[in-house]
Parts: structure tokens; C-alpha cells; sequence
């Protein structure tokens, strides 16, 4: 059976460009990237040319970029080293009810030292109000942390507007981008974010490899300690491969950026006129508009979407809903509670996410999957 | 995984058990007798899909590994019910929970992943823990409160495996489930019934747990092992070499560690902001003569005569408990032995029923470790309501079990003990 990803939010396939240059580099450039000779510099010239092409993706400087082992540290380092940096007595963090695990968790960790921690509620556009954050901004408030596109909804946060709002209260801004780069063009200078998380793996680049850009002046105490690694930001030598690799996808994600949003979201919406014009019952969940081009959520009312998942993926077609806890098994999403679904249609809804390897045979193929799938879970269901 | 490799790993468990039948079983007992399994169930077809219920423990692993073996289109399925890590007080000293082999422990999800890849099937874990917790976790609790000792296995499989499972199965396209239950099912021509059997492993006979099955149910479920012994179904995973083969069996109740109910019942009600203390009361003898206090009327089950926290020179044992006046009553053990009980919720497997007035023979089997005692079954105007008055008098016959009711191998249907 042929199997077809439509779940490149979950993670991309490296692209063979980019596959080519981690090989190459796994293969070669074994040097440690702080030895002073040959081998040394060959990986170290790798090392930096990737912080460039990482940099020239978001409009940053190369000094301004620090390599981390995925978009998970790089909001780690952001969160807690920003916070712990800063000299405030009391301090005040501000973040969103539809941020990712990776970072609620640092934030709910700063509130079990001392922090105080405001999350704020999201309507059902699944787009964070800018008015929000500044009532909610104090004079303590040392941090405002919020997502550039959400991984479940795709839906695009006002950013430039926040920085604004941020800044005038003297609060930092860190911008979670992991879902963002590569689907939005980034200019990290005209959205005024102070701290922007990156990962390679939603990039078509390796897994186990990221970069926060902090912005000139920016002050953050690292959280793991070790060489002089990263300028003193983030010890241990460098995964000179998967770096490379990162610099390679970045490099390509401006080259392709015009076609794959294009193309992208011409499948997304064929795949949604598709589904919302053949089958009843079912609508987009969060904003139509300011979204991603390659994110759909859907609810299909009356179907338990976990088993919608497996019945998809028996059929050949993976896609995804909720998060996935440490078992393996589907939990309720956060993110489509925040925004105010019922369980039910919470329980009902699932996401596709497209990506470079998408066609529109394969779009078509799967809305008749889905038509399938959704015609009998509704023709069986005796609990919807 | 692409179809050869599916092939190769097909071929490569067929192999050891080529030439194994099922038939051959009670002649042949030189060296490892692997049987073919022979379905009991005459119209089963074996071109549907099988959706098989896998703990990770050697038995759901072994049905599936079976099942791949004999060329049928197998989908495993791991339901999560309950999250360990839930109430910390159950936690051991390491911040993980004590016990192992416990349920959906990650380690046994981790078990059931390795042997679906072994043997080259589609493998899921699905997430029931809120049905779990309405359906099973909840009464359990409830009926401890209320003074009587449930039996959660019973409603997990009344209304979970048999249940929610076998719809997730629908909804994956699988026409049966199969589990790792020792119990046999076979179609009825005269009755028109499908009938429960007890295993033929009578040491591992589930059929207790199962009287709740209704014949839609019945209908779908496949009990591979019912037929084997456990030593068997060890040698046949030993053969295949399943990275389970020589896993312990599973203890107890699945999600009270170290079957501290009490404990769980405590760390549950806390979570839940119950106070419990309103359940202590008095221990009192049967002649109504006080002997002291006790922590909760649910901390004790009728026969219980550890933890009474009474030193008398006789034996002591629990003849009742009353949520109302939160008196645990004690007495000796004569004082247990009774002869007769009515059962509510009947559910009929095997034969309609009992008319209004009329009388019926039977094994009557009133906890899991219990063997089944002649009695005579009576009906009343209600389907669902059977009086039972054993031969003889029986020890313990305790509120919220189930009775079973037997007929040799054939179980005829079962209640819950009022």
C-alpha cells in the first residue's frame, strides 16, 4: 500500500538538497568546530556559513543566531534564560493558551520559582488580541512569549503589533516561529521580536537541531553550562551536520518560498472546498484568514477523530489530531479547548498539514478517503 | 511496511509451527505441541479483518501472533485507560509507580509495540481513559463507598473492551476482536444462541468476568486461547520467539498498585476533594456490642479478617458493612456462611432465561476464586432478577460481586450479587 504525509507540522521529510549536505558533512567535516587546526576550521567554516544562511532567512545577523538541539531548547533558553537574566524583584511573565508544551511548560516551571505567570485566554479565531496583552502587561512584566503561527490551527498571531505593545511597557518579546519559518517569510527586524525559536525538522532539515535568534542586546543566562560554545549561550560542540543541514533548508526555504505558499495553499484549499462543499457537518476551526498556507483543522461532526486517524492511516493517508502523550495514544488538544470547542467537537476534529511533497492527486485521493472514513464512523457510531 | 517484508516476517513465525494441528493435540506430546488454533465458531469468516485487544502481555501478544500466522488481517490496538502518574501519593519512592506489569504502564505499551512489529501488523494505542474513568474507575469507587466489593474487570469489559473497543474496531474496518481471554464461544443451531464456554485451561478460566457479554458481542469477540493452556500458549510464543514469552502474568486489579484499593481509594477521593473521614464509624458484633472504631467503611469487604485492628482472642471477620450508620458488623466465620442471595442485572448468554416461578439447576460461582456450587436458580417476574439458593450454605457471599451461573462448561448467564 502506498502510504501519503499530510502531517508536515508534526515534522518534514529531509529534503534530498538537503539530505546531500548532512551526508556530506556526516561523512567529511568530523572536525570539532573549536580545534584550532584544519579539521577544526573546515567544520567550524561549515558551522558559520549555516548561521548565515539561517540569519539572511529571518533578516538577522549571524551573531544574532545560536544553535540549539531543536525548537523545544530554543524556547527553553529563551523563556528561562530571559527570565532568570532579568533583575526585576517581582517578576512578570505574559504567554497564550494555545502556545505549545514547549512553552507552557517553562513558563508554568518560572511560576514554581517565584514568577508570576499570566496566560491568556484566546478567542475562537484562535488569534491572540493585542489588546489583551496590554491590559495585561504590568510594570514587572519582563517577558511576553507568543507564537508566530499556531501548530494546530495555523493561524497567524499579530506579531509586529505585540512587539509594539510589548516594548512600550520595557518587556521583551519572544516569538515561538517553529510552525512560522519557511511557511511565512520572517523578518525578525520588521516584526520587532527580541527572542524568535526556530527548528530544522519542520524545515525539511534533521531532527535534533534548532536556533533561537536573540537580537543584539538581548540578555539571557544560558540553562546548561559547560565550554564557551554558541558565545557563551549554549555549551557543547556543535552538531556540525545537522547545522549544516539546517543552513541548507533555511537557504532553500528562501529560494522556494513564492512557489511552496502558492502551491500549498491552492491544495490546502482544494482540500477544504472539497470537504466543507461534499460533506455535511463540518467546518474549519479558528480563522479562515490570517492562516499558514499549508495548515487545516477540521472538525467532522459526529466521528471520534482518533479513530478517524487510525482508519485514515490504515487507508494509506497520516494525519493527525490532538497531541500525542508518552504512550502513543491521542489526548484531547489544548489548543481546540482554549479556543472554546466543545469536548465533542474537540473530539471530532483533526488536522492536515501539507507540505513540498504534496500533489494534487494525493489531495484528491485523500477527500475521497476522508468521505469514506467519515461516511462510516457516522454509519457505526453509537456514542456520537 | 512494504508487503514483502510483511511476507518475510510472516513466513519466518510460520515456520517453527508448520504442520502443528489442533486436532493432533491430544495425541502428540512429544516435545513442543504447538496447536493451530481451530475456531469453535462454525460461521466465523476468516476473511474479515481482527482487530486484537494487546496489553503486552504474553497472552494478547500470543493471539495476535496466531492470528498473523494463520493468514488473517490483523490490526493491534493497545487501549490506554488510565494514567499512572495521575495520583502521586501511589507513586513509590523513585517518582515512578511501584509494580510492574501494571496497567498501560509504558513499559507494556512499549511490549505490545515490539511484538505488532515483530510480527508485521498496524498498530495503535487508543486513549479510553475517559471512558475508563465513567465507566469503570468511578463505580468501583462508588460501590466501595456504598459498602460493596465491584468487580472492575467485569465493567471494563461490559463497557469498554467489548465496547468501545469493538466499536474502534468497527471504525478501523475490523469485523471481530480478539483478546487474550481464556474462554471459548461457539454458535448454538438449536438455540440460535451463541454460548459462553468456560476455557479449557480451567486454572485460567475467565469466564467470571465475562458473563456481562450480550450476544451482539458474543457475535464478534474470538478467544483464540480458549482452547489452549497456558503452558501452551507460552511454548507457541516461545516458538515464535515473542519478545514477551516469559513476561509474569498480570496481577490484581489493573490500576490500584500493589492491590491497595484502600490506598487508591484514598489518593482518588483527595484528588477528587471528597472527604472520606465522614465514613469512619464503629465496629460492632453481630449482637450489636461495640469493639471499637474504624477509617472508612470502604477500607473492608465481607470475609476480610486482616486489618480490623481488633485484638480478641477468636477470629474475627467482617459479615457486613453499612454506609448508612458507617457500622462495619464482625462475627465469626459461621457467621458468614449463608445459602442464599438474589442477583439484579442479570445478563443471559446461553439460554433466554428463567420463567416467572420456575426453578432451574446450576453451578452458581460467587467471587473469581470461588468454584462454582450446585444451586437452583429461580425465576421471578423479572428477566433480570434470579433468586439462587445454594445446596449447601457458602462462605462470603458479598453485595456488588458477580454470580456466575454455570451448567458444566457452559456458562448460562450472571448477575451482580444484591
Amino acid at each position: 500500500m502506498q502510504h501519503f504525509y499530510f502531517d508536515h507540522n508534526a515534522t518534514t521529510p529531509v529534503d534530498p538538497e538537503v539530505l546531500e549536505t548532512a551526508v556530506s558533512c556526516l561523512g567529511q567535516v568530523y572536525g570539532n568546530a573549536s580545534s584550532i587546526h584544519h579539521f577544526g576550521q573546515a567544520a567550524k567554516q561549515r558551522l558559520e556559513a549555516a548561521r548565515r544562511q539561517v540569519a539572511t532567512l529571518i533578516n538577522a545577523t549571524a551573531a544574532e543566531i545560536v544553535f540549539t538541539g531543536g525548537g523545544t531548547e530554543a524556547n527553553n533558553l529563551a523563556i528561562l534564560g530571559l527570565t532568570r537574566a532579568a533583575t526585576a524583584p517581582r517578576k512578570h511573565v505574559i504567554t497564550c493558551a494555545i502556545e505549545h508544551p514547549a512553552v507552557l511548560s517553562p513558563a508554568k516551571q518560572l511560576g514554581t520559582e517565584g514568577v508570576d505567570v499570566t496566560c491568556l485566554r484566546v478567542g475562537s479565531s484562535g488569534i491572540v488580541s493585542p489588546e489583551d496583552i496590554r491590559r495585561a502587561l504590568r510594570p514587572q512584566t519582563v517577558l511576553v512569549s507568543i507564537m508566530h503561527a499556531n501548530n494546530e490551527l495555523g493561524t497567524l498571531q499579530p506579531i509586529a503589533e505585540i512587539a509594539q505593545i510589548a516594548h512600550q511597557a520595557g518587556a521583551a518579546l519572544h516569538v515561538d516561529g517553529v510552525q512560522a519559518l519557511g511557511k511565512v517569510p520572517v523578518d525578525v527586524v520588521a516584526l520587532g521580536v527580541d527572542l524568535y525559536s526556530m527548528s530544522g525538522h519542520k524545515l525539511y532539515a534533521p531532527k535534533g537541531v534548532g536556533a533561537l535568534y536573540a537580537r543584539k542586546g538581548t540578555r539571557f543566562a544560558p540553562i546548561s553550562y559547560g565550554g564557551h560554545h554558541e558565545r557563551d549561550r549554549r555549551p557543547g560542540t556543535e552538531n556540525v551536520p545537522g547545522i549544516a543541514a539546517f543552513g541548507a533548508a533555511a537557504e532553500l526555504a528562501g529560494r522556494r518560498m513564492a512557489e511552496d505558499t502558492e502551491r500549498l495553499a491552492m491544495l490546502r484549499d482544494r482540500l477544504e472546498n472539497a470537504v466543507l462543499e461534499r460533506i455535511p457537518g463540518t467546518g474549519i476551526n479558528g480563522s479562515r484568514w490570517n492562516r499558514v498556507p499549508n495548515t487545516s483543522n477540521l472538525y467532522f461532526d459526529g466521528i471520534d477523530g482518533e479513530a478517524m486517524v487510525i482508519a485514515l492511516d490504515l487507508r494509506g493517508f497520516a494525519v493527525s489530531t490532538g497531541a500525542a502523550c508518552s504512550s502513543g495514544a491521542l489526548s484531547p488538544s489544548h489548543v481546540l479547548k482554549a479556543i472554546g470547542l466543545s469536548d465533542d467537537r474537540a473530539r471530532a476534529s483533526m488536522r492536515f498539514s501539507l507540505g513540498r511533497g504534496n500533489t494534487a492527486g494525493q489531495v484528491d485521493a485523500l477527500i475521497e478517503a476522508i468521505g469514506a472514513s467519515v461516511a462510516h464512523l457516522r454509519r457505526i457510531s453509537v456514542h456520537a | 511496511m512494504p508487503e514483502d517484508t510483511v511476507s518475510e516476517v510472516r513466513s519466518r513465525i510460520a515456520r517453527p509451527l508448520a504442520n502443528a494441528r489442533g486436532s493432533d493435540r491430544s495425541h502428540d506430546r512429544k516435545g513442543v505441541v504447538v496447536p493451530e488454533y481451530v475456531t469453535v465458531i462454525p460461521n466465523v469468516s476468516t476473511e474479515l479483518p481482527i482487530a486484537v485487544a494487546m496489553s503486552g502481555g504474553v497472552d494478547s501478544s500470543t493471539v495476535a501472533a496466531m492470528l498473523v500466522r494463520q493468514g488473517r488481517t490483523v490490526v493491534g490496538m493497545t487501549m490506554q485507560l488510565w494514567n499512572q502518574r495521575r495520583l502521586p501519593e501511589l507513586a513509590s519512592e523513585a517518582g515512578a509507580p511501584s509494580g510492574s506489569g501494571r496497567c498501560c504502564s509504558l513499559d507494556d505499551v512499549y511490549d505490545a509495540r515490539r511484538v505488532a512489529e515483530q510480527i508485521g501488523i498496524p498498530y495503535y494505542v487508543v486513549n479510553f481513559e475517559q471512558q475508563f474513568e465513567e465507566h469503570v474507575v468511578k463505580p468501583f469507587v462508588e460501590e466501595y463507598l456504598a459498602g460493596r466489593t465491584p468487580i472492575p474487570c467485569t465493567l471494563c469489559n461490559n463497557y469498554i473492551k467489548f465496547d468501545r473497543f469493538l466499536e474502534m474496531a468497527d471504525s478501523v474496518g475490523a469485523h471481530y476482536m480478539a483478546t487474550g481471554h481464556y474462554a471459548r464461544v461457539r454458535f448454538d443451531a438449536a438455540t440460535g444462541r451463541y454460548q459462553l464456554l468456560r476455557a479449557v485451561d480451567r486454572s485460567k478460566d475467565q469466564t467470571y468476568f465475562l458473563f456481562g457479554l450480550t450476544q451482539a458481542q458474543l457475535a464478534r469477540a474470538l478467544f483464540p486461547l480458549g482452547e489452549l493452556n497456558k503452558p501452551e500458549v507460552r511454548d507457541i510464543a516461545r516458538s515464535m520467539d515473542l519478545a514477551v514469552a516469559s513476561k509474569g502474568d498480570s496481577q490484581e486489579i489493573c490500576f490500584v498498585p500493589n492491590g491497595d484499593y484502600a490506598a487508591f481509594m484514598d489518593a482518588y477521593l483527595k484528588e477528587k476533594g471528597v472527604a472520606v473521614e465522614r465514613t469512619s464509624g464503629e465496629i460492632v458484633t453481630t449482637e450489636g456490642r461495640t469493639l471499637g472504631r474504624h477509617e472508612g467503611v470502604h477500607r473492608f469487604t465481607v470475609g476480610q479478617r486482616k486489618g480490623l485492628g481488633i485484638a480478641t482472642g477468636e477470629a474475627l471477620y467482617v459479615i457486613a458493612t453499612d454506609p448508612a450508620s458507617q457500622r462495619v458488623t464482625v462475627g465469626g466465620n459461621d457467621d458468614l456462611q449463608c445459602a442464599r442471595f438474589v442477583a439484579k442485572q442479570v445478563n443471559w448468554i446461553s439460554i433466554a432465561g428463567v420463567d416467572d416461578g420456575a426453578t432451574m439447576r446450576a453451578q452458581v460461582k460467587i467471587r473469581n476464586k470461588h468454584a462454582a456450587a450446585p444451586a437452583t436458580l429461580s425465576g421471578t417476574g423479572d428477566a433480570e432478577r434470579v433468586g439462587v439458593r445454594f445446596d449447601d450454605p457458602q462462605r462470603a457471599i458479598t453485595p456488588g460481586q458477580g454470580a456466575v451461573f454455570y451448567d458444566g462448561e457452559i456458562v448460562l448467564g450472571g448477575g451482580w450479587i444484591e
